[in-house]
């Protein structure tokens, strides 16, 4: 298959391989923002091709993982209403609210529909003109625009019926609270490569030079995340600290001008807490004035933040790559898929699920 | 009556309703038997069937193989097959994969008031089609309806019994430390076919499932003196979940190479799309066969022999340990851990 077998060779990846071994000198922590990259970490085995001085962490990149529990249950509070539709992405049906996940929900008669584009719901909401529509909007930078054009269009069409539940967050402040944390150990970024497709990678260069951090824009199949991973090192090698795009197939520095110009019509940058992470500001997205009535929370009562219950789960540290999956005594034990403890187990680009999935061999030994 | 007119309302006293299935089709009464009389019997054709007694009086002598299956899909009817056909070749292929010739169906139709008739004309003649394909006669059948609402159209349930013919017990008992692991075809098409046809995706290629009956190539390896140890039909849950079943049984574990195992470019495609692993997409017209490493190569020259097996590979082999557990090779020679979806496949987000 064209653009997906060559970055897929083992050949390829040996000589990358060969040429990090050959580079380093002394240990080096990179984190790859993306769970998307985490999974092809685990699921091909990069991390196994690498030197053992070159520790890679993973990073807070899963938009389930980080959407804040009382959101799904707002979500859930919203699918339980007889008069509405709650639409979401499949991936967010899996994911524990403080109160059991949006599957529970549809199972006690809440109408909550699987759609696999935002423009799915208008659909939707335009042929059940008396249910009140809403559209569950989880994901980042790569997702908004799709989302935006969802208002948009529903603005144009003038379907009144439809609303979203906006739970937005964007990267690169999330990589700044990262960095600004104490006792910071990343010393490198594989800054996530559709992210960049949308928001170029502009927004990165004044990180890079104010932590002094390398910051390699990357992709999604093995041979990218090896390049992404060599040319991050071989800054941190050579002392440099810029950005630098490995994924120049998909990505310009500028991104997609026309995709922004959307999303800046719809959207406008707020304060966001990010699930386990922590208030972080300028992360998330809020409606601008001109599209507030299509805000599911002026509609159905606003998102009332709480702490995260702390619990025994370890989610938190996590996605800020302070630890790993198997760090935690309940991974695999009283946290699994089918009872997950956090998010991190069952979003399909969670870290833990990626671990339970991909490594059960070594973390598990023989099945039970 | 004849195949041609099977189609045709050729009663003098029609239903109630000509157009869609009523309530009254499922209560006993003069409509049921009506339904039953100028659909279901005249697709169907069985003498069994047309006896018209509360059972098929079959003479067979064993041992025997039996099952069950239901059948629930959305859309009904997709690219390659259709809810009748997958309801034939599911429990065809259960029991191929017991080692047995599959002979006699019973068939229990749930129809939701308010289907189109012309739908259940057409599942019906799907099932005969089906049925005529692989050899097996529909001797027996019930039929239900239900209010508006409480279904989606149309469940199917068949029952088959089979004649058992492999001259030695197959199942994951009979599995072997290296056992070659073979699959029948490329997979996951039925998966992402139906999908596709449910979502209204479009691809350029467009996708069919593999909805096939697999009988025949199965008896071929049976005949041909392959020593077949354990059979599985790779249905719902993919490769991976047929693969972790027998290894979990068995007490074994299964090594695959994921270079060798078979996925056509245009599955692939899709499965990059919506962030699917090919070994979890569904399938209806595939199997793994786990057979001795000498009767491997035979294996595959049997199998290719059917179009439905053209793709035939061997894609792994069986070792004692890691007990019960599946591991895959990829691209980059690193083994990886492979287990069964702890739910549904969903796609992801970004």
């Amino acid at each position: 298959m064209r653009f997906r077998d060559e970055f897929r060779d083992a050949s390829a990846a040996r000589g990358y391989a060969d040429a990090i071994h050959r580079m380093v000198t002394r240990p080096w922590t990179l984190m790859e923002v993306c769970g998307g990259q985490t999974h092809a970490i685990l699921r091909f085995g990069v991390d196994r091709l690498l030197s053992p001085e070159v520790s890679l962490l993973h990073g807070p990149g899963c938009p389930v993982c980080v959407t804040p529990a009382e959101y799904i249950d707002k979500a859930i509070e919203i699918a339980s209403h007889p008069g509405a539709i709650l639409c979401s992405f499949g991936d967010m049906l899996r994911a524990p609210g403080t109160r059991g996940d949006l599957f529970a929900a549809k199972s006690r008669g809440a109408d909550v529909r699987i759609v696999y584009s935002p423009l799915d719901a208008v659909t939707i909401a335009q042929a059940e003109p008396e249910r009140a529509v809403v559209f569950f909007a989880v994901g980042f930078e790569t997702t908004a625009p799709a989302n935006a054009m969802a208002v948009l269009h529903a603005k144009q069409s003038g379907v009144k019926n439809f609303s979203m539940l906006s739970s937005h967050a964007l990267v690169p402040p999330a990589v700044r609270s990262l960095l600004e944390a104490p006792g910071a150990r990343v010393q490198g970024f594989l800054a996530a490569g559709h992210v960049c497709t949308v928001m170029g990678y502009r927004e990165y260069e004044p990180i890079a030079e104010r932590f002094g951090v390398p910051i390699v824009v990357t992709g999604f199949e093995p041979i990218d995340i090896l390049q992404g991973v060599y040319m991050c090192l071989r800054q941190l090698e050579d002392g440099r600290a810029v950005v630098e795009n490995q994924y120049s197939r998909a990505v310009r520095r500028d991104g997609n001008e026309a995709a922004r110009r959307v999303m800046r019509d719809v959207f406008q940058v707020a304060p966001r807490r990010w699930r386990g992470v922590g208030d972080i500001p300028e992360s998330g997205f809020s409606f601008t004035e001109a599209y507030a009535d299509f805000d599911a929370e002026r509609r159905f009562g606003a998102v009332i933040a709480r702490d995260d219950a702390a619990g025994s789960c370890i989610a938190g540290q996590i996605l800020r790559g302070e630890r790993r999956p198997t760090d935690c005594p309940a991974f695999g034990e009283s946290c699994t898929p089918e009872r997950p403890l956090g998010v991190t187990m069952v979003s399909n680009e969670g870290a833990c699920a990626a671990y339970y999935r991909y490594r059960a061999l070594e973390t598990m030994g023989a099945a039970p | 009556m004849t195949r041609a007119d099977a189609f045709n309302f050729a009663c003098s006293s029609p239903l109630p309703d000509r157009k869609t299935v009523q309530l009254a089709h499922g209560g006993g009464g003069r409509a049921m038997k009506q339904l039953i009389d100028e659909i279901v019997r005249p697709s169907f054709q069985d003498p069994e069937l047309d006896r018209g007694h509360d059972g098929a009086l079959l003479d067979v002598s064993g041992p025997l193989a039996f099952t069950t299956d239901s059948y629930v899909v959305r859309p009904l009817f997709f690219p390659g097959g259709d809810i009748g056909s997958l309801a034939v070749n599911g429990t065809v292929n259960d029991l191929a994969m017991c080692g047995a010739r599959p002979l006699y169906f019973s068939v229990g139709l749930i129809l939701e008031e308010g289907l189109p008739i012309d739908t259940l004309r057409r599942v019906a003649a799907s099932m005969r089609d089906s049925a005529d394909a692989a050899g097996v006669r529909l001797v027996t059948g019930d039929t239900k309806v239900v209010d508006r609402g409480k279904m989606d159209g149309m469940f199917i349930n068949t029952a088959g019994v089979g004649k058992i013919v492999a001259p030695s017990k197959i199942g994951p008992e009979s599995v072997r430390p290296g056992d070659a692991v073979i699959v029948s075809g490329d997979i996951g098409r039925h998966g992402i076919a139906v999908m596709t046809a449910r979502e209204g995706f479009e691809f350029e290629t467009p996708i069919a499932s593999d909805c096939a009956p697999l009988a025949a190539p199965v008896l071929a390896l049976i005949d041909a003196g392959i020593a077949t140890h354990c059979l599985r039909d790779l249905t719902r849950g993919g490769l991976a979940s047929a693969a972790v079943e027998i290894a979990e049984t068995s007490g074994l574990a299964i090594a695959l190479e994921e270079q060798a195992v078979p996925v056509c470019e245009e599955v692939k495609a899709a499965c990059e799309l919506f962030g699917f692993d090919p070994l979890h997409v569904a399938n209806e017209g595939r199997f793994i066969a786990f057979v001795p490493q000498e009767d491997a190569a035979r294996t595959i020259e049997i199998l290719r022999r059917w179009p439905v097996c053209k793709n035939a590979a061997i894609i792994g082999v069986v070792e004692g340990t890691p007990r019960g557990r599946v591991s895959c090779r990829g691209p980059l020679g690193v083994r990886r851990a492979v287990d069964m979806l702890s739910g549904e496949q969903l796609p992801r987000i970004c």
